[in-house]
């Protein structure tokens, strides 16, 4: 396990290196001066400027320059935003909670919906049922994530009225901030409207989170058939089945069990996925999160929140991702073995 | 499960007694003394403040508000405003009022703008666009508090149209306790950031770009609304307000597009107000062969004002039969648009001697503006109307928008495109800007017509204060615009909302935007 710990945090230091290196030669790609775009001070004062110069070590070499960024970064100073003049660390953190609460509750989503329905599938193996599921997972996998997200917006919001078609809480609910993830927040505020304001966030989660779910739901129906189909055609299943053991009984015991493991794993790589999709979901529905927020910068030519949104989001995928692999170990004894190169 | 529970069409309480107001931009300030931007006025003037007279919506005629009763003396230089004594400011968490508004937060709410030595002057860039275009620094000589509730403006020289500029969006009175307060802490100017006012609401949030959130004044001396609080959610792109609407997470949207729609659907009203504007074709009286007042004429039987209300203010607008809107006091109903005529026109034209046309320029402004969104559209359109009667345009709108004006004012053109957006409801604020004699010199009035008939008659309405006699006098003036045509009046642009019917109250005003004040929902 203390190798496995060590491989991950080796990758993790190299992909760091490489994802800042990258984000602080955007400062002198983009156009402008450097220092401005690295700290978004538009309209610093040429005396401001100097400081600001000294702090970044400017007058250095340029890998001298580099560490000073690194140093300011592990600070959490990551300049300030072109358009709202707001620190961006104080910007990503108002805004990746709604992104997390987003994406989390579509992976649950997604994985409640997808993996039984991926091992129905393969229990139905070749059956009415197992083709029906596969339809479906092909359709919702070839559905453009901007025209899903449009089309339920006209059916759900404008035609039925059902359910609200932006942002992540009626205006006039009034909570205050505390974890950022809205529901909690709810969850923990006395406010007297409280349990409205409840059925209301969630209101505004649903359609959300279907258009966000319903890739990654696709994805999991095909891994989790295939890992059951698997599973099944091993011999302790066979041996199972030969000791009398009941259908549901294997199933539940035995097949589940190893099946699930082997899709757990995916739903890491999954992640990275995932935040794309829900990046064109938040511009869609208004969503108040970090990938409308990015986007939005980059209309805005705000390159100091380019560059700070890329390093956050990118390590946030990254850490999901190493977490993820270590559920996967804790997991699966198999898997802490070095194999080849992980 | 938790789903089973929320059924749409069952309203959440907090919302039975709220408004979400979807606007179409952010404020730029929270005091409309700074600015005159339409979005700023709209989320502010009449929210947060009140003036000492303000405007009755139907007609526009001046009523009172923090001043009880006013009176201007015979000669028009004094005019002495008594204040009702009830008028509380906003209590919120950032202030506590000890005492009720009185003549010191009036002279305060005024020198700040007057006086450039004022401490407050300053606080936000000292730029006051309102009070500097109706030029208040020359006006006013003094402000005198002749008591606690008494105060008195001494003005260089009469002016009837002083009243409404009082009364207008930026005219706003002030907490100068809240000011010495924010003196103390210093934090001055937090006084255009953190709002304290007299108006039906009172700040509570604002969420850069995304959202301002009001509640109640409870102590509003006009009545406490009902509502519990009105919201403005921020949303810029068109389509994205009238989704919001459809799905019912707006109440009253900015602005719609779409206008069909919403008056088909059985759930929402489509409103409109004529805005105090007017958009017209100019003809320059001075040069040849527009000196004569029967071509003038025989244009105006050639326009099809009709074709162009259509196609360059896709209908978003009302023909103008004259100078200024039906929704102005001194409008008359009984002056009607010229008829569209081709023969009538190739009769006058003959009559004048040109029966076989002539060649002319006719000036596009290069800009948008509400009350002409299109002026080379509308050029074009006019070019083919006068095209009928053998007159050939020429069209001219290659010119920078300053440059433009500068040429304009100069004469240069023979016929032009113009508009006038009126700053406050007083009718005088279209005839003598457009077309008086002083305005010819000064460049504003762009045909350089000067007739004394009509200048006697516009003097005269602003030398009385009796309404009456006033709309007898522009009455008069509006026919012989008519008459001598130097200049076509074609269309007043219209300012759109839409709304859920459960909102109820009067919403949209001709001027200074929307009012919440009275407006409730069931």
């Amino acid at each position: 396990m203390l190798i496995f710990t060590l491989r991950r945090f080796n990758l993790f230091v190299f992909t760091m290196l490489l994802l800042t290196i990258l984000s602080f030669s955007l400062s002198f790609l983009f156009p402008g001066d450097q220092l401005v775009n690295l700290t978004g001070q538009v309209n610093a004062s040429p005396e401001q400027l100097a400081i600001l110069s000294d702090k970044y070590q400017q007058n250095t070499n340029i890998v001298s320059q580099y560490f000073s960024y690194l140093t300011h970064l592990f600070h959490g100073e990551m300049g300030y935003s072109m358009t709202s003049h707001l620190p961006i660390a104080t910007e990503i953190l108002n805004r990746l909670p709604a992104t997390i609460e987003l994406t989390s509750v579509a992976l649950l989503v997604a994985m409640f919906v997808g993996i039984p329905m991926g091992f129905c599938a393969a229990i139905y193996h070749r059956k009415v049922p197992d083709n029906l599921i596969l339809t479906f997972a092909m359709i919702g996998y070839s559905i453009p994530i901007f025209w899903l997200g449009i089309l339920a917006i006209l059916v759900f919001s404008i035609q039925l009225g059902w359910l609200p078609s932006a942002g992540q809480i009626s205006l006039l609910f009034e909570i205050e901030y505390v974890t950022g993830l809205q529901l909690i927040d709810i969850l923990l505020s006395d406010s007297e409207y409280k349990w409205q304001a409840f059925q209301d966030a969630t209101r505004h989660l649903i359609l959300p989170v279907i258009v966000v779910a319903l890739a990654p739901a696709t994805i999991f129906v095909r891994l989790a058939r295939s890992a059951m189909l698997e599973v099944l055609d091993t011999h302790y299943i066979k041996a199972a089945n030969a000791k009398g053991l009941t259908f549901s009984q294997i199933i539940y015991r035995h097949a589940m069990r190893n099946a699930i493991i082997k899709v757990i794993r995916d739903v890491g790589l999954q992640f990275a996925n995932l935040i794309t999709i829900a990046m064109v979901t938040e511009v869609i529905f208004s969503w108040p999160g970090i990938g409308r927020w990015l986007i939005e910068s980059i209309y805005q030519r705000d390159y100091t929140a380019i560059q700070g949104g890329l390093i956050v989001l990118s390590s946030f995928i990254f850490i999901v991702h190493i977490v993820t692999d270590f559920v996967y170990a804790a997991l699966n004894p198999l898997a802490r073995e070095p194999q080849h190169g992980a | 499960m938790l789903l089973s529970a929320c059924d749409s069409n069952e309203a959440l309480s907090l919302s039975k007694k709220s408004i979400i107001y979807c606007s179409e931009g952010a404020p730029e300030s929270f005091n409309p003394q700074t600015v005159t931007s339409g979005t700023t006025i709209d989320a502010t003037a009449n929210q947060l403040y009140n003036r000492l007279i303000e405007f009755n919506p139907i007609d526009n005629s001046i009523i009172p508000a923090i001043a009880k009763s006013w009176h201007v003396t015979r000669d028009g230089k004094m005019v002495t405003f008594y204040l009702r004594k009830d008028i509380q400011f906003h209590q919120t968490n950032y202030f506590s009022p000890t005492r009720a508004l009185n003549a010191d937060d009036v002279l305060f709410s005024f020198n700040r703008i007057l006086d450039d030595t004022h401490l407050y002057h300053s606080v936000s860039g000292g730029k006051y666009p309102f009070f500097q275009n109706a030029q208040f620094v020359d006006l006013i000589d003094n402000i005198e508090k002749i008591n606690d509730h008494t105060i008195r403006f001494q003005l260089s020289h009469p002016d009837s149209s002083f009243l409404a500029n009082i009364g207008g969006n930026s005219s706003v009175i002030l907490s100068k306790e809240y000011a010495d307060n924010l003196i103390t802490i210093n934090a001055m100017q937090d006084i255009d950031i953190l709002p304290i006012g007299t108006g039906p609401f009172k700040f509570k949030q604002y969420s850069s770009g995304a959202f301002i959130r009001y509640e109640p004044h409870a102590k509003y001396w006009r009545g406490k609304s009902e509502l519990k609080q009105l919201v403005f959610d921020i949303t810029p792109r068109d389509t994205g307000r009238l989704t919001k609407l459809l799905a019912g997470e707006c109440d009253v949207i900015a602005y719609p597009i779409a206008h069909k729609k919403i008056q088909q659907h059985p759930n929402l009203t489509l409103e409109s107000v004529t805005s105090f504007n007017v958009g017209y074709f100019g003809f320059n009286t001075r040069k040849p062969p527009f000196n004569n007042p029967l071509v003038r004429k025989a244009i105006s039987f050639a326009i099809n004002k009709q074709a162009i209300l259509e196609a360059v203010y896709t209908g978003q607008a009302e023909i103008a039969n004259g100078l200024i809107p039906n929704s102005s006091w001194a409008y008359d109903a009984s002056i009607m648009s010229q008829e569209y005529s081709i023969p009538k026109a190739r009769e006058l034209l003959a009559q004048a001697g040109f029966g076989d046309g002539f060649v002319m320029d006719l000036w596009a402004m290069p800009v948008q503006r509400a009350y002409n969104p299109d002026a080379v559209t509308m050029a074009k359109l006019i070019q083919a109307d006068l095209l009928k009667i053998g007159i050939k345009v020429d069209i001219v709108s290659d010119y920078e928008w300053s440059t433009f004006l500068r040429k304009v004012s100069e004469g240069e053109h023979q016929s032009v495109l113009l508009g006038w957006s009126a700053d406050h409801p007083d009718p005088d604020n279209f005839f003598s800007t457009l077309l008086s004699c002083g305005s010819a010199i000064t460049g504003s009035n762009r045909t350089f017509w000067c007739n004394n008939e009509f200048d006697q008659l516009i003097q005269r309405a602003l030398q009385t204060n009796n309404i009456n006699k006033r709309k007898v006098y522009y009455s008069k003036a509006l026919k012989l615009i008519n008459e001598e045509v130097p200049l076509i009046p074609i269309a007043h642009s219209k300012r759109y909302q839409a709304r859920a019917n459960h909102v109820k109250g009067t919403l949209l005003r001709a001027i200074g935007g929307i009012d919440f004040n009275g407006v409730t929902k069931n």
